[in-house]
């Protein structure tokens, strides 16, 4: 499971550019600062590299390994 | 108390592995949208943690600068002293208490503009420091001026024409001046930088790592790399690891940026040396006098 925290999401999109797998897209739901915020669309395509949370400059994001 | 603080910001919402490290009530962090220090302090922690360094036992020490708020983010012991001078307060507190960790965060105008004779005698002593430099190829805190490490032709403020100037090469400047450890990397390689900084904190010796790291404020808005995606593709398109670099010739690397380890060599540190000296003058070792140490 993916979480991204709106209050400390800045809107950078790094996350969308970098995740190898595309699962973020920039959705239409803005935070308090009127930032539109990304959203992890295609999320059953998560391989949890983690690399997101590692690129995120705001310490926003997190990713949840899957047990299966 | 460190060890109460740390548990107080650890909340079930925020999950993320890098914020239990911060101080919860400072953030978000004041560093613009898509600035490449948040990707390296999340590369640092990593390092940190692989390289299994007790987070209490760690000491924090800046300049000035947008890089040099690090410290105030981050919960553990921490230094912001004045431009420049961050090298010589973290070489005193090293000397004083040698069994900290010491790590200097610094930007490219704090460690090679006002700092740079600091810098340079820092690497020749080798004291046993880590040294993270977040290049960003401008003044970003000041309003987009000129510094040493920007590239020929970078339009800034200072320098509307293009700079004129040939910048310094960080890594064969401490290389020269006899760093045991050095490496470069940029924002866009954040597993690699963080096994670097790894090798860097577990090594006895003065260890400097330059981070090239993205300003989309000052540098991308200035030089046609308005976003940080932009800015981050720009680097992933001109790095070259430093082992095929050393098989092309100097043309061919003009306005590449050579990433990878550049030394790692053995030689003398500087606080087992003075309590060597102190052992051989006076029969002990130096003597250790603080509040804090019993």
């Amino acid at each position: 499971m993916i979480q991204i925290n709106p209050d400390l999401c800045k809107g950078c999109y790094i996350c969308v550019e970098i995740c190898p797998k595309s699962v973020y897209l920039i959705s239409n739901v803005t935070n308090k600062k009127d930032i539109k915020i990304p959203a992890p669309e295609n999320e059953k395509n998560c391989i949890t590299c983690h690399l997101c949370e590692l690129e995120c400059p705001d310490q926003a994001i997190y990713v949840e390994d899957k047990n299966d | 108390m460190a060890e109460k603080n740390k548990q107080d910001f650890i909340t079930d919402e925020e999950k993320n592995p890098y914020i239990k490290y911060f101080r919860k009530d400072r953030l978000p962090t004041i560093f613009c949208s898509g600035c490449g220090i948040g990707i390296t302090i999340n590369s640092f922690l990593k390092g940190l943690e692989s390289a299994d360094i007790d987070f209490n036992n760690l000491s924090l020490v800046s300049g000035i600068g947008c890089s040099s708020r690090v410290p105030g983010y981050l919960n553990c012991d921490s230094l912001h002293t004045t431009h420049g001078r961050a090298m010589s307060f973290a070489t005193g507190l090293k000397i004083g208490n040698p069994d900290l960790n010491v790590v200097v965060f610094t930007g490219d105008g704090d460690a090679s503009a006002i700092g740079g004779n600091h810098l340079i005698h820092a690497a020749r002593r080798n004291i046993n420091l880590t040294v993270i430099c977040i290049n960003n190829n401008i003044y970003g805190m000041t309003g987009g001026q000129v510094s040493p490490t920007s590239p020929e032709g970078t339009l800034a403020t200072t320098a509307p024409y293009g700079s004129i100037d040939t910048p310094f090469n960080l890594i064969d400047l401490v290389t020269a001046a006899g760093a045991s450890f050095v490496g470069r990397w940029t924002t866009a390689h954040p597993l690699q930088l963080s096994k670097t900084i790894k090798n860097g904190l577990l090594n006895n010796g003065f260890s400097f790592i330059e981070v090239v790291s993205q300003c989309p404020t000052y540098y991308g808005r200035k030089n046609k790399l308005k976003t940080p995606v932009s800015m981050i593709k720009m680097f992933k398109e001109n790095s070259i690891n430093k082992r095929r670099a050393d098989t092309l010739s100097e043309e061919e690397l003009l306005g590449k940026i050579v990433v990878g380890e550049f030394v790692n060599k053995k030689r003398g540190e500087l606080s087992k040396k003075i309590d060597d000296l102190s052992y051989i003058k006076s029969g002990r070792n130096t003597i250790r006098k603080s509040a804090y140490i019993f």
